[in-house]
């Protein structure tokens, strides 16, 4: 009895450390998740602060008179005439008659500057779309320029507003269009659909967005069969020996190589050798192959061993060929975890900067690629550009591109999770 | 091929029981038939360098329940795999001498192992339905092996085996939801069901009510004398009672070593040999 008692005693005597030791560890737990909930946070305040004005821009309502003289257009169907169209005259002499104060040369200039060289576009759409305005007046809203853009979407801010290279003059002249309501930010649809532009005002993500898509299609077809093909012949079929323990620790290597490597890889082999055009999605979609393929190997191997070893029992003792247990129940049972493994590797590849900028997908691309073959840049890359560009109005476009690789990025992993719990069997 | 209806093998060698010689010992009892189903001769079975089996041989009659019992790790189960070449993808197992199935020899190179597995079939010691539907559970051996033409006869197929299997009542409403939903007695009968669906000459099971409860294991041993009307069965057992209830004869096996065969009943009234009476009677196991 004695010596049971102090057994309880010595147990007891331990308990407060032991709880002690486990509320630390509990606490070091919740710190740590709660750390990095917080630099996420930062961050996401961080880009959406900068990045949420790049959603809207500035336009300003001027009264464009489309006339003939002007335009030297009498006929809106004859094609080379409108082509040759005085658009931009029109818009000048909108301008001047808002602001007739502005007489002299250099005034004329400034005042020119405020709106965007884009403005004759939109003019031009509108008139090939209604001919009968030729000749008429209309109120339009036209985009202005970046400097403009800027400055005007600092004016509430606490410091004063960002002048840069805005003079006097002309903030005089947006006072003017603000007290008439002449000035406004609108949805930046061009944003979304345009491609990239030396005008901040101008440039859009449209391209990056279809150049990421196409290059991922290009590594999804490759990457996704070819390592699952290799995994499954890795585990189910390749014999266990020297040669295959060398391939695994290879492909482990491979998934660490820094992913600049890949691309001088490309460079070398898929540029130089195979000569395939720099700056194209195919390409992109090649170099972000290699780098993808260990990646998918991995996570597919790890979800095909853990399919049960009784399911394949059970296949061959009925009588299926190592073939037809692999493709009728390893392969659909591992295949909830090979898909996440290559959406996650998707969501890598959509990230990847460096190796694209080695085979010439950082060129200077206004075009939208129109397929694989089309020379494309993608988003991070663009991201890249952009946050190199002096332009002030860049800062926002930049954490506003940063958003949107963001939004891809969370669709790719929740589309990964919920594929994984929707697909996921028991036994 | 030698036939012999005598029990003792190994006539020539010294009468002792065993001895501490890997090759030379003798099985008591009568471990051979006049017409064997199938046919074990001088079987070894290696593991690299571990010999698992030494030097078994065996009958087993048609339409006939064999039992084999025996310690833990005395390699029953790997000698009953060793019949429908279950080890060939174990890495490192080698298997020695003579097995044939019907006068074919198992390990013969020109033997198909698809071909050997539609007429050898296995029930596993845990239910291993597919992650399928019942219906598709069954179906997918004929469907594999080609033996249906018509949606309908793969119905019938599906029916029949599910009736054999004493499960069709059960589970005749629910075809198509998964088989792994059943209780675990269910899901072995489905697995016997899944077996039978390709009218296998022989049926090795391996401990099939290890993981069930009495009354599953009640259900799966009268399956398992029905079944014996048709089929010829090698059944591995850790209870002796089930060995006792469902089998003709009873071969125990001791490291490796197949020591005693014969009539259930005789085995487990008057044990020849020593060790088969010490393992029966609890001394050890």
């Amino acid at each position: 009895m004695n010596s049971r008692k102090n057994i309880s005693e010595h147990v007891k005597a331990g308990l407060k450390g032991r709880y002690r030791r486990e509320r630390l560890f509990r606490f070091l737990g919740i710190f740590s998740i709660a750390f990095s909930l917080a630099c996420l946070l930062a961050l996401f305040t961080d880009i959406i602060a900068k990045g949420h004005g790049a959603f809207q821009q500035t336009y300003v309502r001027l009264a464009v008179n489309y006339d003939p003289e002007v335009l030297e257009l009498y006929n809106v169907r004859d094609e080379q005439q409108f082509a040759l169209a005085n658009f931009d005259g029109v818009v000048k002499k909108a301008l001047q008659e808002r602001f007739p104060e502005a007489s002299g040369r250099s005034d004329k200039r400034e005042l020119n500057r405020i709106i965007s060289s884009n403005a004759i576009y939109t003019l031009a759409d509108r008139l090939r779309a209604d001919p009968a305005l030729l000749g008429k007046t209309e109120q339009v809203w036209v985009l202005v320029d970046d400097d403009i853009d800027t400055y005007y979407k600092s004016l509430g801010d606490s410091e004063g507003a960002f002048t840069g290279r805005t003079s006097d003059r002309v903030q005089g002249w947006i006072q003017s269009l603000v007290d008439s309501g002449d000035i406004q930010l609108q949805l930046n649809r061009e944003f979304f659909t345009r491609g990239d532009s030396r005008e901040p005002e101008q440039a859009g993500i449209w391209g990056a967005v279809k150049g990421s898509f196409f290059t991922l299609l290009v590594t999804l077809a490759l990457s996704f069969p070819i390592g699952v093909s290799a995994a499954l012949y890795l585990e189910e079929f390749a014999p266990k020996n020297k040669w295959t323990d060398l391939i695994e620790v290879n492909i482990n290597n491979l998934a660490a190589v820094p992913s600049i490597i890949f691309g001088l890889l490309g460079l070398a082999i898929f540029i130089n050798f195979f000569e395939i055009p720099r700056s194209i999605p195919l390409l992109g979609g090649l170099v972000l192959t290699l780098m993808t393929l260990p990646t998918i190997i991995i996570s597919s191997r790890a979800a095909i061993k853990a399919v049960p070893p009784s399911i394949r029992e059970a296949a061959r003792g009925i009588g299926a060929s190592p073939m037809q247990v692999a493709l009728h129940h390893v392969l659909p049972l591992a295949m909830p975890g090979m898909l996440t493994g290559a959406i996650i590797g998707m969501a890598q590849a959509l990230g990847e900067t460096a190796p694209l900028l080695m085979i010439g997908m950082v060129a200077f691309i206004v075009d939208t690629p129109g397929g694989v073959t089309d020379p494309a840049t993608v988003l991070p890359v663009q991201i890249f550009l952009w946050a190199d560009s002096p332009e002030r109005a860049f800062v926002e476009k930049t954490s506003a591109a940063i958003m949107v690789l963001l939004a891809f990025l969370i669709i790719m992993n929740t589309l990964a999770v919920w594929l994984r719990k929707r697909l996921e069997r028991r036994w | 091929m030698t036939e012999t209806n005598v029990g003792v093998y190994n006539a020539s060698k010294e009468q002792a029981a065993m001895t501490n010689s890997a090759d030379e010992y003798k099985t008591t009892g009568f471990p051979f038939v006049a017409e064997p189903k199938v046919q074990m001769r001088n079987v070894n079975v290696f593991y690299g360098d571990q010999q698992a089996i030494f030097n078994v041989s065996l009958d087993i009659a048609e339409n006939e329940v064999l039992a084999m019992i025996g310690p833990s790790g005395c390699g029953k189960s790997t000698f009953l795999r060793s019949l429908n070449r279950m080890n060939d993808t174990v890495d490192g197992c080698r298997v020695t001498g003579q097995l044939t199935l019907d006068n074919d020899n198992i390990y013969d190179p020109k033997m198909d192992v698809v071909e050997l597995r539609a007429r050898v079939g296995m029930v596993f010691q845990k239910p291993n339905p597919f992650p399928k539907s019942i219906y598709d559970n069954v179906a997918y051996g004929p469907r594999l092996h080609g033996m249906v033409n018509h949606r309908s006869e793969l119905d019938q197929l599906v029916e029949t085996s599910l009736i054999k299997a004493g499960l069709w009542a059960e589970v005749k409403d629910r075809l198509h939801q998964p088989g792994t939903g059943l209780s675990g007695g269910q899901q072995q009968r489905l697995c016997i069901a899944r077996t039978i669906a390709i009218s296998p000459e022989v049926i090795l099971m391996d401990e099939p009510c290890s993981a069930l409860d009495p009354i599953a294991t009640a259900k799966i041993e009268e399956l398992i004398s029905e079944l014996a009307e048709n089929y010829t069965i090698a059944i591995v057992t850790h209870s002796m009672q089930q060995a006792a209830r469902v089998s003709h004869r009873t071969a125990y096996f001791h490291l490796g070593k197949l020591i005693e065969v014969n009539d259930t009943d005789r085995v487990f009234t008057a044990p020849e040999n020593e060790l088969t009476e010490a393992y029966i009677t609890g001394r050890f196991g």
